[in-house]
């Protein structure tokens, strides 16, 4: 089982974060549950949500406390909630962010995760550039399908397009495509 | 069709596969979506010959659900929580008048607290309401048991409740088969009423019944249900023939081959209780869970045969009977009357409160040592707990309860919440 937790703010599309993950799972034949963190979430307040997939039918229903990856959507988040808490250390991280590890304070703590399984995605940017709004899901779930494997890049231009209206879904699928491609290569 | 879908869309899609005729909606959290689906379809003009009613309130909701039905109508109606309170006395009447309505409930807690998570105290409290109670384990039974209770409902003449675990299911996406119109018509054929308000045939329902009658038609409450537990079962099985995949029945047994220890719970948890199970097993310890998807009617005979074999039982509840502990428990404890075994209640996922595989695990290591007391409640913080007994027994004005848990749990909450200590008279 692959399981990843994913922190943003109230209004990122957290939630919809963790669908979209699912959906693209499912597309390529895997079981996959996705759910966020409940609660009664207001506009810019620290959210969590989960995906987990799997081979087979997945059972259990509780949150994921020893992530294989992580999906930051806000690098605000990591001074004031314990993001990484239960990380596993063989495990993926994907930030959205175009700051350096150094700048953002984890470098260190980074350092120890094996090669090309960190990355930041300036995605924020590469949503203002392909959609126009500051929606970063869309590049992000493209850079954890680059780094991890999980999922192919097909699976998740077919979950946009299934979640979203056409033009919409074409210009959130090139973000996707641009961030699967830097994350590729670095 | 297989799809990745969250779990209320679902069982919108089911619903709307069983051609309901009127669908009132009124919204609450955790059920919400389930309304807002189903009427998105009506819109679209994907669900046809089918009435979307907005009321104003839980009440009216059931109320004209009520009034649909006795005209006639296939009728359907969701909520949760203090929605069900809310529409209580409608509750008792649909079943009274034997209305073969079907609701969902997105399972969640009841106030004070305020708590919009998942618990089960609301179906609950509905629970002698003369209802046909079926929970989830899965989304895609929650789909399945909708179209079974469809069936279920009109071939007794009784509503039926479906529970699914709010937020839990209802709004966790996983992979649902959602069937055909022509496997949903072929199990479920259009609704015939066993009494119907027609002004060309014109007749009342809902007579006042005095002392002399009854005891007679509550009886026939009671016998209804009983009914009920004979039908399930080839309801389930004829679900099987058409549907391909087991949803339904009375209880569902995992691993009780030889078990000494056997965990009883309703609905999600289940998933969770399976895998905690299955590494145990993997220890050499013997232990299985039963799964109950009818609470009412409460299948004993069924629970009796699950059961028997066992040493001990522990019924992971996520309600509480305050000044009892709990009523799955002595429900099961009921089941296994020729058969005393210790039955164990353990009280957890109050409110939400997550049920970890890892808790469980410590918990059925204990019940194997039979180390656990009457009644446990799974990870309670007991130093808040005993710090707000000792400041009530010391105060007489030691405040409102929830808000000095939330001041020993949050200190940077204090001002937010309650008044200083200090300034209390």
């Amino acid at each position: 089982m692959f399981e990843t937790r994913i922190h943003g703010r109230g209004g990122q599309g957290v939630v919809t974060a963790a669908e979209l993950l699912s959906v693209a799972a499912f597309d390529g034949g895997k079981h996959a549950q996705a759910f966020p963190m409940f609660g009664s979430e207001r506009m810019g307040a620290p959210v969590v949500s989960f995906c987990r997939i799997d081979e087979q039918e997945i059972r259990r229903r509780e949150p994921i406390m020893e992530p294989d990856a992580l999906i930051i959507q806000d690098p605000t988040l990591l001074h004031s909630v314990d993001v990484f808490s239960g990380v596993n250390p063989e495990g993926y991280i994907i930030i959205n962010s175009t700051r350096s590890f150094e700048e953002l304070g984890i470098a260190e703590f980074v350092a120890s995760f094996p090669p090309h399984h960190v990355c930041d995605i300036g995605a924020t940017e590469l949503a203002m550039q392909h959609v126009g709004r500051p929606v970063p899901n869309a590049a992000l779930i493209g850079g954890f399908a680059a780094i991890t494997g999980q999922i192919g890049f097909e699976s998740v231009s077919k979950a946009i397009r299934e979640k979203f209206p056409p033009a919409i879904a074409e210009a959130n699928v090139a973000a996707a495509r641009e961030a699967y491609d830097q994350a590729k290569e670095a | 069709m297989l799809k990745q879908i969250e779990g209320s869309q679902a069982v919108a899609e089911a619903v709307a596969l069983c051609r309901p005729h009127v669908v009132c909606a009124y919204p609450i959290t955790p059920q919400t979506h389930i309304v807002e689906g189903i009427g998105a379809m009506v819109k679209a003009g994907t669900l046809e010959n089918c009435e979307f009613i907005n009321v104003e309130s839980e009440f009216a909701a059931l109320s004209v659900a009520i009034g649909a039905s006795a005209v006639g109508a296939r009728a359907y109606t969701a909520t949760a929580s203090q929605g069900l309170l809310y529409m209580a006395e409608a509750v008792y009447n649909a079943a009274g008048l034997g209305l073969p309505i079907v609701m969902t409930i997105g399972n969640r807690a009841i106030g004070s607290p305020i708590n919009i998570w998942n618990d089960h105290s609301d179906s609950m409290a509905m629970k002698d309401a003369g209802w046909i109670q079926l929970h989830a384990e899965t989304n895609q039974e929650a789909a399945d048991l909708h179209i079974q209770a469809f069936k279920l409902a009109e071939s007794l003449s009784c509503p039926v409740m479906v529970c699914m675990d709010g937020f839990i299911l209802t709004h966790a996406y996983e992979q649902v088969d959602i069937p055909t119109q022509e496997q949903v018509d072929s199990f479920l054929p259009p609704f015939e009423p066993v009494q119907q308000l027609d002004p060309a045939n014109p007749y009342s329902i809902g007579a006042m019944v005095g002392p002399d009658a009854f005891a007679e038609v509550r009886y026939l409450a009671h016998h209804k249900q009983m009914e009920a537990l004979e039908r399930i079962p080839p309801i389930a099985a004829e679900f099987k023939e058409i549907f391909g995949r087991e949803a339904g029945g009375l209880v569902k047994s995992y691993r009780t081959e030889d078990a000494e220890t056997i965990v009883v719970a309703l609905g999600s948890v289940n998933g969770t209780i399976k895998e905690v199970v299955d590494a145990q097993r993997e220890a050499g310890v013997k232990i299985g869970s039963v799964s109950i998807c009818s609470f009412r009617p409460f299948p004993l005979a069924a629970l009796h045969e699950a059961l028997k074999g066992a040493k001990r039982i522990v019924c992971l509840e996520k309600s509480l009977a305050p000044g009892l502990g709990g009523m799955l428990a002595s429900n099961v404890r009921m089941a296994l009357r020729s058969h005393p075994l210790p039955v164990y209640t353990v009280i957890a996922g109050l409110g939400g409160r997550v049920i970890t595989r890892k808790s469980l695990s410590e918990l059925f290591e204990r019940a194997g040592r039979d180390s656990l007391e009457d009644v446990t409640f799974l990870d309670l913080n007991w130093e808040v707990v005993q710090e707000q007994i000792a400041r009530a027994r010391e105060l007489r004005h030691s405040g409102p309860i929830a808000e000095n848990l939330l001041k020993a749990l949050n200190p940077g909450l204090v001002e937010r919440v309650s008044p200083p200590r200090e300034a209390n008279p």
